[in-house]
């Protein structure tokens, strides 16, 4: 138990002397999760909206299909991507493999069911009178989706922290379509398993808690946003 | 039921962009870059991030290096996802060149393998050589598996190739080793630094590269060298795979000749060689290239050990 009192010693030394390599892992890994979370954002509420103001045959069984991805194992979805834009894949001419870009669309496809699973739960708490209100005030389609979401604002915020907590804190999927290289791909996560197999575990646990205050700021701060 | 009004195309359109923008930002690369799949000893003896700076400065290139097993790596390159292997696995190695999926394999640094153990040497094979150390360990985990154990890599990577080779001479099928019971552990993750932390904590035997265990006994480990024998059956030879440009046009050749040219100049030779040693208190890697003669004669030998 000691490495933790002395990961944390360790996490404050590198968060005081401003560690270029810490700061620069820190910063990719929360610019392509947030990138990830916030193009997921872009598809998965209008497309939750889109399901859940359509009543269509097997809608029950979509969403029970959207809410067994929640499940997806993230080195399940590494090795998906990987297949796919791997030199011999069907996306291979792209030749983004081990780029952030890769690593960006994995969790894309991580963070997506989530999104859109919560996001139309989020949007059946609102009530129905709203909508017939809307309606029969002569909103189109777009203002009616954007009405309720704007009603069900904290349910679907805090979707979108889940979503970003899970792209934020995966590894599985970064280590295999990114290839955990230094300066490029390197994030918090595959660096504290580098890390750990290099039997350097005070410096993962350091990495740890600094993963962990990026997300307590991205909370705080989106908070703020919701209270407005 | 609502139906798509303008907006609502408006805004696909709008992610559509921005999907299409991120995909291209990923490709709008500003440097050169080649893509090197390498086998874990050579990065977690930090080999890799004390060379790199050199060649990117000198030839305006930024490495891009992978570390993987030795036998993710050979997938990779057949795939053609990467430029260049850098592996030791020479049967292996052997047949991707003869298969066309490399065009050149150059050696380029050798060390050797060593059985490390707890210190107590709980098996009584100080002083064996490698086959009947292999059989001693078998007789004796099978014995008490409590107080013998050996860990295996268990990940295909070159270090476990040699390993079942190990077994082989020793005169052992590997499946009936696999089979032998509790005191034979598979870790099959994590690399070769991770398998000694293991072997370290559970007081086993494992077969390690002498560059790894350097590094990482300075680290700490409770393990000490059992059998240390410059033999050709312990012999490690890492070699440089240059991917076939002809199936994979994406290549940089050009670029990978150039790599080829620094890992195997003097200069960077003799880096290699200084490497480590004054803080690991051993030689972390022969150069092939500076009085290659000896290296290559013994390579030819531990091929005919193979057969």
């Amino acid at each position: 138990m000691a490495e933790i009192e002395r990961g944390v010693i360790q996490a404050v030394h590198l968060l005081v002397s401003l560690d270029r390599e810490v700061i620069e892992i820190s910063a990719r890994s929360l610019w392509i999760s947030g990138i990830s979370c916030l193009l997921s954002s872009l598809i998965c509420l209008p497309l939750a909206s889109l399901i859940h103001f359509h009543n269509f045959r097997g809608k029950r069984v979509l969403i029970n299909i959207i809410q067994t991805f929640f499940s997806l194992p993230t080195v399940l979805v590494g090795l998906f991507v990987f297949v796919l834009f791997s030199r011999t894949g069907p996306l291979g001419e792209l030749g983004i493999l081990f780029t952030p870009t890769a690593m960006v669309i994995g969790q894309v496809i991580l963070v997506s069911p989530l999104l859109l699973g919560l996001t139309i739960s989020a949007l059946s708490g609102v009530s129905r009178e709203v909508v017939d209100t809307a309606i029969s005030l002569g909103a189109d389609s777009f203002q009616v989706i954007w009405l309720v979401l704007k009603e069900a604002r904290y349910a679907v915020l805090a979707a979108v922290i889940m979503g970003f907590g899970r792209a934020i804190s995966e590894v599985g999927c970064a280590i295999m379509v990114g290839g955990n290289i230094k300066g490029f791909t390197r994030t918090i996560t595959t660096a504290i398993s580098l890390e750990t197999s290099k039997g350097e575990l005070e410096l993962s646990i350091a990495l740890g808690i600094i993963l962990l205050l990026v997300a307590l700021i991205i909370n705080v701060a989106l908070n703020r946003l919701q209270q407005r | 039921m609502l139906q798509l009004t303008k907006k609502a195309k408006r805004i696909a359109l709008v992610i559509i962009v921005a999907i299409a923008s991120i995909v291209s930002i990923g490709m709008l690369q500003p440097k050169e870059r080649i893509k090197v799949a390498t086998t874990t000893s050579l990065s977690d003896t930090g080999l890799w991030e004390y060379l790199e700076p050199f060649f990117e400065q000198r030839y305006d290139v930024k490495l891009d290096i992978i570390p993987v097993g030795t036998g993710i790596a050979f997938e990779y390159g057949k795939r053609g996802d990467v430029d260049v292997l850098v592996v030791h696995d020479e049967a292996r190695e052997l047949q991707f060149v003869a298969e066309g999926y490399a065009i050149e394999r150059i050696p380029f640094v050798y060390n050797y393998f060593l059985i490390v153990g707890p210190p107590d040497d709980p098996a009584h094979i100080r002083g064996l050589n490698s086959e009947d150390a292999f059989k001693k360990l078998l007789e004796e985990g099978i014995k008490s598996p409590r107080q013998v154990r050996f860990v295996s890599r268990g990940d295909g990577s070159g270090t476990h190739v040699k390993e079942k080779a190990l077994w082989k001479a020793a005169g052992f099928d590997y499946n009936t080793v696999q089979k032998a019971g509790k005191w034979y552990i598979e870790t099959g993750l994590g690399g070769m630094g991770a398998t000694l932390l293991i072997a370290s904590q559970m007081g086993a035997y494992t077969l390690t590269d002498i560059g790894t265990f350097l590094v990482y006994r300075k680290r700490g480990l409770d393990l000490v060298p059992i059998i240390e024998e410059e033999t050709p059956i312990l012999l490690n030879v890492y070699s440089i795979l240059v991917v076939n440009p002809q199936k994979h046009p994406h290549v940089k050749l050009e670029v990978v000749n150039k790599f080829v040219q620094f890992l195997t100049s003097i200069e960077i030779q003799e880096l290699i060689e200084a490497y480590g040693a004054d803080d690991y208190g051993g030689r972390l890697f022969i150069p092939f290239v500076n009085g290659s003669q000896s290296a290559a004669n013994l390579e030819r030998g531990g091929e005919n050990w193979l057969k």
